[in-house]
Protein backbone atom coordinates (compact mmCIF):
# COMPACT_ATOMS: atom_id res chain seq x y z
CA UNK A 1 0.00 0.00 0.00
CA UNK A 2 1.09 3.37 -0.68
CA UNK A 3 3.77 2.83 -2.54
CA UNK A 4 5.39 5.88 -4.46
CA UNK A 5 8.55 4.50 -5.87
CA UNK A 6 9.55 6.26 -8.99
CA UNK A 7 7.16 9.47 -8.44
CA UNK A 8 8.48 12.87 -8.46
CA UNK A 9 6.99 15.12 -5.07
CA UNK A 10 7.69 19.25 -4.68
CA UNK A 11 7.00 19.76 -1.30
CA UNK A 12 6.54 23.84 -0.12
CA UNK A 13 7.41 24.89 3.16
CA UNK A 14 9.32 21.69 3.70
CA UNK A 15 11.78 23.51 6.23
CA UNK A 16 9.07 23.77 8.63
CA UNK A 17 7.49 21.11 10.85
CA UNK A 18 4.46 19.68 8.90
CA UNK A 19 6.82 20.09 5.55
CA UNK A 20 9.63 18.09 6.89
CA UNK A 21 7.11 15.21 8.01
CA UNK A 22 5.53 15.36 4.75
CA UNK A 23 8.62 15.49 3.03
CA UNK A 24 9.69 12.59 5.22
CA UNK A 25 6.63 10.61 4.76
CA UNK A 26 6.68 10.53 0.82
CA UNK A 27 10.51 9.90 0.52
CA UNK A 28 9.85 7.13 2.72
CA UNK A 29 7.11 5.50 0.68
CA UNK A 30 10.02 5.35 -2.11
CA UNK A 31 9.28 8.78 -3.83
CA UNK A 32 12.00 10.99 -5.00
CA UNK A 33 11.96 14.63 -3.25
CA UNK A 34 12.36 18.52 -4.10
CA UNK A 35 12.54 20.16 -1.10
CA UNK A 36 11.34 23.79 -1.49
CA UNK A 37 11.66 26.79 1.41
CA UNK A 38 12.75 29.65 1.77
CA UNK A 39 15.85 29.19 4.47
CA UNK A 40 17.84 26.84 2.66
CA UNK A 41 19.87 25.53 5.53
CA UNK A 42 17.45 23.86 7.24
CA UNK A 43 16.16 22.11 3.71
CA UNK A 44 20.40 21.37 2.92
CA UNK A 45 19.57 19.41 6.73
CA UNK A 46 16.49 17.26 5.98
CA UNK A 47 18.54 16.46 2.53
CA UNK A 48 21.44 15.16 4.62
CA UNK A 49 18.75 13.38 6.73
CA UNK A 50 16.71 11.82 3.93
CA UNK A 51 20.19 10.92 1.62
CA UNK A 52 19.33 9.60 -1.72
CA UNK A 53 16.29 10.97 -4.08
CA UNK A 54 16.17 14.19 -2.13
CA UNK A 55 16.93 17.96 -3.56
CA UNK A 56 16.73 21.20 -2.38
CA UNK A 57 15.04 23.58 -4.87
CA UNK A 58 15.24 27.02 -2.29
CA UNK A 59 11.78 29.23 -3.30
CA UNK A 60 10.61 32.76 -1.69
CA UNK A 61 6.87 32.31 -2.60
CA UNK A 62 6.01 35.87 -2.27
CA UNK A 63 8.38 36.79 -5.10
CA UNK A 64 6.02 35.71 -8.52
CA UNK A 65 9.58 35.29 -10.45
CA UNK A 66 11.05 32.71 -8.17
CA UNK A 67 7.27 31.03 -7.88
CA UNK A 68 6.97 30.38 -11.83
CA UNK A 69 10.59 28.68 -11.93
CA UNK A 70 10.02 26.77 -9.29
CA UNK A 71 8.51 23.93 -11.06
CA UNK A 72 10.74 23.75 -13.55
CA UNK A 73 13.84 23.66 -11.60
CA UNK A 74 12.63 20.95 -9.91
CA UNK A 75 11.42 18.76 -12.25
CA UNK A 76 15.11 19.72 -13.69
CA UNK A 77 16.38 18.21 -10.40
CA UNK A 78 14.49 15.01 -10.56
CA UNK A 79 13.61 14.75 -14.00
CA UNK A 80 10.13 15.41 -13.65
CA UNK A 81 7.05 16.05 -11.64
CA UNK A 82 4.25 13.85 -10.20
CA UNK A 83 3.00 15.33 -6.63
CA UNK A 84 2.76 18.57 -5.99
CA UNK A 85 2.07 19.46 -2.04
CA UNK A 86 1.51 23.18 -1.06
CA UNK A 87 2.22 22.94 1.79
CA UNK A 88 3.83 26.42 2.52
CA UNK A 89 1.72 29.39 4.10
CA UNK A 90 2.40 32.62 6.22
CA UNK A 91 0.16 34.50 8.87
CA UNK A 92 0.33 38.08 9.67
CA UNK A 93 -2.47 37.81 12.30
CA UNK A 94 -4.55 40.59 13.51
CA UNK A 95 -8.08 41.74 14.67
CA UNK A 96 -9.53 42.69 11.21
CA UNK A 97 -10.32 46.53 11.76
CA UNK A 98 -6.79 46.61 12.10
CA UNK A 99 -5.81 44.45 9.20
CA UNK A 100 -4.09 46.37 6.68
CA UNK A 101 -4.28 45.97 3.13
CA UNK A 102 -0.40 44.37 3.16
CA UNK A 103 -1.24 41.89 6.17
CA UNK A 104 -4.15 40.91 3.86
CA UNK A 105 -2.55 40.65 0.64
CA UNK A 106 1.16 39.33 2.00
CA UNK A 107 -1.23 36.13 3.07
CA UNK A 108 -3.41 35.96 0.16
CA UNK A 109 -0.04 36.17 -2.68
CA UNK A 110 1.89 33.81 -0.51
CA UNK A 111 -0.83 30.98 0.59
CA UNK A 112 -3.45 31.21 -2.54
CA UNK A 113 -1.87 32.42 -5.08
CA UNK A 114 1.20 30.97 -5.48
CA UNK A 115 -0.58 28.18 -4.50
CA UNK A 116 -2.82 28.43 -8.14
CA UNK A 117 0.39 29.49 -9.85
CA UNK A 118 2.32 26.01 -8.82
CA UNK A 119 -0.52 24.12 -9.42
CA UNK A 120 -1.16 26.15 -13.31
CA UNK A 121 2.68 24.98 -13.78
CA UNK A 122 2.33 21.30 -13.11
CA UNK A 123 -1.02 20.57 -15.27
CA UNK A 124 0.95 20.54 -18.53
CA UNK A 125 3.44 17.88 -17.32
CA UNK A 126 0.55 15.76 -15.18
CA UNK A 127 -1.45 16.26 -18.04
CA UNK A 128 0.69 14.27 -20.65
CA UNK A 129 1.58 12.07 -17.52
CA UNK A 130 -2.15 11.23 -17.30
CA UNK A 131 -1.09 11.09 -13.78
CA UNK A 132 -0.63 13.33 -10.89
CA UNK A 133 -1.53 14.31 -7.50
CA UNK A 134 -1.91 17.94 -5.76
CA UNK A 135 -2.61 17.82 -1.93
CA UNK A 136 -3.01 21.20 -0.94
CA UNK A 137 -2.77 22.06 2.64
CA UNK A 138 -5.41 24.33 3.94
CA UNK A 139 -6.24 24.76 7.60
CA UNK A 140 -9.58 24.10 9.87
CA UNK A 141 -9.88 27.87 10.29
CA UNK A 142 -10.77 27.57 6.34
CA UNK A 143 -13.73 25.72 7.42
CA UNK A 144 -14.33 27.56 10.56
CA UNK A 145 -12.99 30.99 10.50
CA UNK A 146 -11.03 32.23 13.69
CA UNK A 147 -11.06 35.25 15.37
CA UNK A 148 -7.43 37.27 14.02
CA UNK A 149 -7.34 35.32 11.22
CA UNK A 150 -9.42 36.84 8.56
CA UNK A 151 -6.54 37.10 6.09
CA UNK A 152 -5.47 33.28 6.69
CA UNK A 153 -8.85 31.66 6.91
CA UNK A 154 -9.64 33.20 3.72
CA UNK A 155 -6.68 32.00 2.09
CA UNK A 156 -7.13 28.40 3.23
CA UNK A 157 -10.72 28.84 2.40
CA UNK A 158 -9.93 30.07 -1.25
CA UNK A 159 -7.46 27.20 -1.25
CA UNK A 160 -10.48 24.57 -1.02
CA UNK A 161 -12.58 26.21 -3.13
CA UNK A 162 -9.50 26.58 -6.04
CA UNK A 163 -8.52 22.45 -5.64
CA UNK A 164 -12.28 21.70 -6.14
CA UNK A 165 -13.00 23.50 -9.33
CA UNK A 166 -9.32 22.09 -10.57
CA UNK A 167 -10.44 18.92 -9.91
CA UNK A 168 -12.92 19.11 -11.63
CA UNK A 169 -11.30 19.93 -14.58
CA UNK A 170 -8.49 17.38 -14.77
CA UNK A 171 -10.67 14.15 -13.37
CA UNK A 172 -10.49 12.71 -16.30
CA UNK A 173 -6.86 13.06 -16.95
CA UNK A 174 -6.09 10.83 -14.15
CA UNK A 175 -5.18 13.96 -11.78
CA UNK A 176 -6.35 14.31 -8.70
CA UNK A 177 -6.45 17.54 -6.86
CA UNK A 178 -7.44 17.28 -3.00
CA UNK A 179 -6.84 19.45 0.45
CA UNK A 180 -5.74 18.35 3.92
CA UNK A 181 -6.89 20.56 6.30
CA UNK A 182 -4.99 20.32 9.32
CA UNK A 183 -6.90 21.18 13.42
CA UNK A 184 -3.78 22.43 15.79
CA UNK A 185 -0.73 20.95 15.25
CA UNK A 186 2.20 20.31 17.68
CA UNK A 187 5.58 22.19 15.93
CA UNK A 188 8.32 24.89 16.85
CA UNK A 189 5.26 27.56 16.44
CA UNK A 190 3.45 25.85 19.16
CA UNK A 191 6.23 25.26 21.52
CA UNK A 192 6.60 28.69 22.25
CA UNK A 193 2.75 29.10 24.22
CA UNK A 194 2.69 28.68 27.98
CA UNK A 195 1.20 25.44 29.75
CA UNK A 196 -1.66 27.25 30.63
CA UNK A 197 -2.34 28.11 26.77
CA UNK A 198 -1.88 24.88 25.79
CA UNK A 199 -4.19 23.07 28.28
CA UNK A 200 -6.99 25.69 26.77
CA UNK A 201 -6.37 24.59 23.21
CA UNK A 202 -6.42 20.41 24.46
CA UNK A 203 -9.52 21.41 26.26
CA UNK A 204 -11.11 22.28 22.40
CA UNK A 205 -10.03 19.25 20.82
CA UNK A 206 -12.15 15.78 21.45
CA UNK A 207 -9.12 13.99 21.02
CA UNK A 208 -7.37 15.54 24.16
CA UNK A 209 -4.39 16.73 22.35
CA UNK A 210 -2.35 18.15 19.56
CA UNK A 211 -1.89 16.04 16.44
CA UNK A 212 1.56 15.71 15.53
CA UNK A 213 3.40 16.76 11.75
CA UNK A 214 3.56 12.66 10.96
CA UNK A 215 -0.42 12.72 11.66
CA UNK A 216 -0.73 15.22 8.49
CA UNK A 217 1.99 13.48 6.67
CA UNK A 218 0.16 10.05 6.69
CA UNK A 219 -2.74 12.08 5.13
CA UNK A 220 -0.63 13.46 2.22
CA UNK A 221 0.89 10.40 1.76
CA UNK A 222 -2.27 8.35 1.39
CA UNK A 223 -3.79 11.34 -1.08
CA UNK A 224 -0.58 11.68 -3.42
CA UNK A 225 -0.66 7.05 -3.64
CA UNK A 226 -2.06 5.46 -6.22
CA UNK A 227 -4.71 4.18 -4.17
CA UNK A 228 -6.52 7.28 -3.94
CA UNK A 229 -7.17 7.51 -7.67
CA UNK A 230 -10.70 7.97 -6.66
CA UNK A 231 -10.58 11.01 -3.98
CA UNK A 232 -11.19 14.13 -5.47
CA UNK A 233 -11.73 17.64 -4.89
CA UNK A 234 -11.57 16.50 -1.02
CA UNK A 235 -10.86 18.10 2.33
CA UNK A 236 -9.36 15.33 4.60
CA UNK A 237 -9.88 17.26 8.13
CA UNK A 238 -7.18 16.44 10.17
CA UNK A 239 -8.08 18.09 13.99
CA UNK A 240 -8.51 15.18 16.78
CA UNK A 241 -12.21 16.10 16.11
CA UNK A 242 -12.26 19.84 16.50
CA UNK A 243 -14.27 20.46 14.00
CA UNK A 244 -16.15 17.44 12.66
CA UNK A 245 -16.84 18.43 8.92
CA UNK B 1 -2.27 17.14 -48.80
CA UNK B 2 1.06 18.93 -47.32
CA UNK B 3 3.18 17.69 -44.70
CA UNK B 4 1.67 19.50 -41.91
CA UNK B 5 -1.87 18.68 -42.52
CA UNK B 6 -0.93 14.69 -42.30
CA UNK B 7 1.11 15.22 -39.31
CA UNK B 8 -1.80 17.61 -38.02
CA UNK B 9 -4.43 15.48 -38.69
CA UNK B 10 -2.48 12.23 -37.29
CA UNK B 11 -2.49 13.98 -34.01
CA UNK B 12 -6.27 14.92 -33.96
CA UNK B 13 -7.15 11.16 -34.76
CA UNK B 14 -5.07 9.13 -32.20
CA UNK B 15 -6.00 12.12 -29.95
CA UNK B 16 -9.67 12.46 -30.16
CA UNK B 17 -10.07 9.03 -31.82
CA UNK B 18 -11.65 10.07 -34.57
CA UNK B 19 -12.37 8.59 -37.98
CA UNK B 20 -9.46 9.91 -40.42
CA UNK B 21 -12.04 10.88 -42.80
CA UNK B 22 -14.46 12.96 -40.42
CA UNK B 23 -11.29 15.59 -40.35
CA UNK B 24 -12.14 17.72 -42.69
CA UNK B 25 -10.86 21.28 -43.01
CA UNK B 26 -14.08 22.72 -41.73
CA UNK B 27 -14.10 20.54 -38.79
CA UNK B 28 -14.80 22.03 -35.57
CA UNK B 29 -12.19 19.92 -32.84
CA UNK B 30 -15.44 21.08 -30.62
CA UNK B 31 -18.52 20.64 -32.55
CA UNK B 32 -17.21 17.99 -35.26
CA UNK B 33 -15.25 16.28 -33.48
CA UNK B 34 -16.07 15.90 -30.12
CA UNK B 35 -13.12 17.49 -28.41
CA UNK B 36 -13.81 19.19 -24.77
CA UNK B 37 -11.92 22.36 -23.80
CA UNK B 38 -9.35 20.41 -21.99
CA UNK B 39 -8.76 18.33 -25.34
CA UNK B 40 -8.17 21.59 -27.29
CA UNK B 41 -5.57 22.61 -24.65
CA UNK B 42 -3.90 19.00 -25.08
CA UNK B 43 -4.42 19.40 -29.05
CA UNK B 44 -2.34 22.47 -28.75
CA UNK B 45 0.05 20.68 -26.69
CA UNK B 46 0.80 18.49 -29.24
CA UNK B 47 0.94 20.36 -31.93
CA UNK B 48 3.55 22.61 -29.93
CA UNK B 49 5.67 19.33 -29.34
CA UNK B 50 5.41 17.99 -33.05
CA UNK B 51 6.34 21.35 -34.69
CA UNK B 52 8.68 22.84 -32.07
CA UNK B 53 6.66 25.69 -31.74
CA UNK B 54 4.90 28.12 -29.30
CA UNK B 55 1.07 28.66 -29.58
CA UNK B 56 0.40 31.65 -27.61
CA UNK B 57 -3.16 31.19 -25.32
CA UNK B 58 -4.64 34.09 -27.49
CA UNK B 59 -3.80 32.44 -30.50
CA UNK B 60 -4.57 28.94 -29.74
CA UNK B 61 -8.39 30.65 -29.14
CA UNK B 62 -8.48 31.12 -32.51
CA UNK B 63 -7.48 27.51 -33.69
CA UNK B 64 -11.13 26.27 -33.56
CA UNK B 65 -11.15 23.83 -36.54
CA UNK B 66 -8.48 21.78 -38.40
CA UNK B 67 -8.02 23.94 -41.11
CA UNK B 68 -6.80 27.03 -38.94
CA UNK B 69 -4.52 24.74 -37.15
CA UNK B 70 -2.95 23.81 -40.42
CA UNK B 71 -2.86 27.52 -41.21
CA UNK B 72 -1.61 28.52 -38.27
CA UNK B 73 1.28 25.81 -37.90
CA UNK B 74 2.02 26.73 -41.71
CA UNK B 75 2.57 30.35 -41.06
CA UNK B 76 4.22 29.67 -37.53
CA UNK B 77 6.91 27.05 -38.37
Amino acid sequence: MFDLTGKRALVTGASGGIGGAIAKALHDAGATVALSGTREEPLKALAGELGERAHVVPCNLSDPEAVDALPKAAADAMGGLDILVNNAGITRDQIFMRMSDEDWQSVIDVNLTATMRLCRAVMRPMMKARWGRIVNISSIVGATGNAGQVNYAASKAGMVGMTKSIAAEVATRGITANCVAPGFIATAMTDKLTDDQKQKIDAQIPAGRMGTPEEIAAAVLYLSSPEAAYVTGATLHVNGGMAML
Amino acid sequence: MSDVADRVKKIVVEHLGVEEDKVTESASFIDDLGADSLDTVELVMAFEEEFGIEIPDDAAETIQTFGDAVKFISEAS
